[in-house]
């Protein structure tokens, strides 16, 4: 992504900052503008814990492509990879990377806590994207 | 809301076409309608044509006034209708809402998609902008990456097996060999299936519907038009057409595609049908995981029982529900803006008799077109 998409996200992607509905306490990541359950505008930014659960999971083994197109290949993203959907403790449900593990170990399910890794890297001199991964506890 | 018909039909073979580009497979598809439904292109009043990424696949924007152009359709209305893999199906459905509302009397819907000139890891980035880029793509989701984790909850929950995910590609792959216009028109076998290339667990190469170059469509007429021009018209029963969490993160449960059952529920009471009066269906099989869901979520069987239900050959040719006679995505081949057309290019030949080898005993089809993971799903139910 390029560097004003990554930039504005920072909070969102470094901090696992969600957003909270001011009438129903619904809470949302990634982040909305609009409750989903009651339809109401007032949201605030509001800092989520990063414990969570596997709710369930794949290993990638075909290479994934960056949005420009190159081959992905860094430390922590090299094929295979994990991928999972992670529901937090706190109840919103996000998809995220699985590090710090063999795909054997891992199983639905499983409680896992949030780290922060780079994410993507664009080349030898492009821009580093860093967030948040989860791994096993 | 006036009754409308499909009154012509067409499409080019489905593959790997080097010598073909966007705007030559468009026009010939194009063509063949209109030569199927006895219609000069002068006839034609306005154009719905799905496709889901020119920009990206061939780098040309504009199409719909580009392939109207080189159609030979002078000064009319022609719309792109883009909604991911569901492209298609959104487009017949844009042309059947033209025709039903009166403003128009013929229309043609169509649906192409180039995808070879670019290469497969390309290919692999445009198909995963249907998912959502900042917070599943950016981390590594695949296309075939989110469909697998469907599956693998749905192997937790359901007790489904490989072998059963397998069996929808040989049941695909085995009516295919009848379909002239298919891309692999050959059989395989469940080992085959379990033993290619592992892509995401657990889905293998063999699970995942292929890279296809490829154009289809379909003209569309008022009932006064189709009673006039054809002698064996189709007609549109019903309709449906909704929308779900662009995100499989986002849903209450994840081997539920709701806007599959949303759009099957409008459909459904429009033709004041059910389940049980469908004698064949046309589904989205992008992987075999997306047949199994879509059997459960368009009310064929029970949530958690379509890998049982495959497995004894109730969507077989002969079987109580045939699904994707024509190969299905898996094996016919899966231009993504062309499927949806495709699909009811199926259900047409079906209902008029002209299926051949693969023809079933059929008075009511059924096509289901989905966008994403199911962020799109659009239902038709056609009948004689
Ligand atoms: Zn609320």
């Amino acid at each position: 992504m390029t560097v004003p998409r990554i930039w504005r996200k920072i909070p969102q992607y470094y901090n696992l900052i969600g957003k909270k509905c001011q009438k129903c306490n619904s809470l949302y990541f990634p982040p909305r503008d609009v409750c989903t359950h009651c339809g109401e505008i007032n949201l605030q930014n509001y800092k989520l814990e990063g414990n969570g659960e596997i709710i369930t999971f794949t290993v990638i083994r075909t290479p994934m492509p960056d949005p420009e197109g190159e081959i992905i290949d860094i430390p922590g993203r090299q094929i295979p990879y994990i991928i999972a959907i992670i529901k937090l403790d706190q109840g919103p449900c996000l998809t995220s990377e699985i590090v710090d593990c063999s795909p054997g170990e891992v199983k639905i399910g499983k409680k896992v806590k949030s780290v922060f890794r780079k994410i993507v890297e664009k080349g030898p001199r492009g821009v580093i994207q860093y967030g948040c991964k989860f791994k096993l506890i | 809301m006036r009754k409308v018909a499909i009154i012509g039909i067409g499409m080019t073979k489905f593959g790997n076409l080097w010598d073909r580009d966007l705007v030559s497979l468009s026009v010939e598809a194009g063509m063949k309608a209109c030569h199927d439904a006895n219609i000069s292109q002068e006839e034609v009043e306005a154009l719905y044509g799905g496709t889901m990424s020119g920009g990206l696949f061939v780098n040309q924007e504009h199409v719909a006034a580009l392939l109207g152009d080189f159609s030979g359709l002078k000064n009319i209305p022609c719309t792109r209708v883009e909604a991911a893999c569901a492209s298609g199906g959104l487009a017949l459905r844009q042309a059947y809402i033209d025709v039903a509302s009166g403003m128009h009397d013929i229309v043609v819907a169509g649906g192409v998609e180039k995808m070879t000139d670019i290469g497969g890891a390309a290919v692999t980035k445009t198909l995963a902008t249907a998912a959502s880029q900042e917070w599943e793509a950016v981390y590594g989701a695949t296309f075939p990456g989110l469909y697998a984790m469907v599956a693998k909850l749905h192997m937790h929950k359901y007790g489904t097996t490989e072998k059963q995910l397998a069996m929808c590609a040989v049941k695909n792959h085995k009516n295919a060999v009848y379909n002239p216009f298919a891309q692999f028109r050959r059989e395989i076998s469940v080992q085959d299936v379990l033993n290619s290339q592992k892509v995401a667990d657990p889905l293998n190469l063999l699970d995942c519907s292929p890279i296809t170059d490829g154009a289809a469509s379909v003209i569309l007429a008022s009932e006064k038009k189709a009673k006039k021009l054809c002698k064996k018209p189709i007609w549109i029963l019903g309709s449906g057409h909704a929308i779900d969490t662009i995100s499989l993160h986002d849903r209450e449960d994840i081997t539920t595609l709701k806007a599959t059952v949303e759009a099957a529920k409008q459909a459904y009471k429009q033709a004041k049908l059910s389940p049980k009066d469908i004698d064949c269906v046309e589904v989205h099989d992008c992987f075999t995981i997306a047949e199994l869901c879509a059997v459960e979520d368009l009310g064929f069987c029970k949530k958690g029982e379509s890998g049982k239900f495959i497995e004894s050959g109730h969507t077989q040719i002969g079987g109580s529900i045939p699904v994707n006679t024509s190969g299905g995505l898996k094996a016919k081949g899966h231009p993504i803006g062309a499927s949806g057309i495709a699909q009811v290019i199926e259900a047409v030949l079906q209902l008029r008799g002209e299926a051949k080898g693969r023809q079933v005993d059929a008075k009511i089809a059924m096509t289901h077109n989905v966008g994403g993971t199911g962020g799109t799903a659009v239902v038709h139910i056609l009948g004689r």
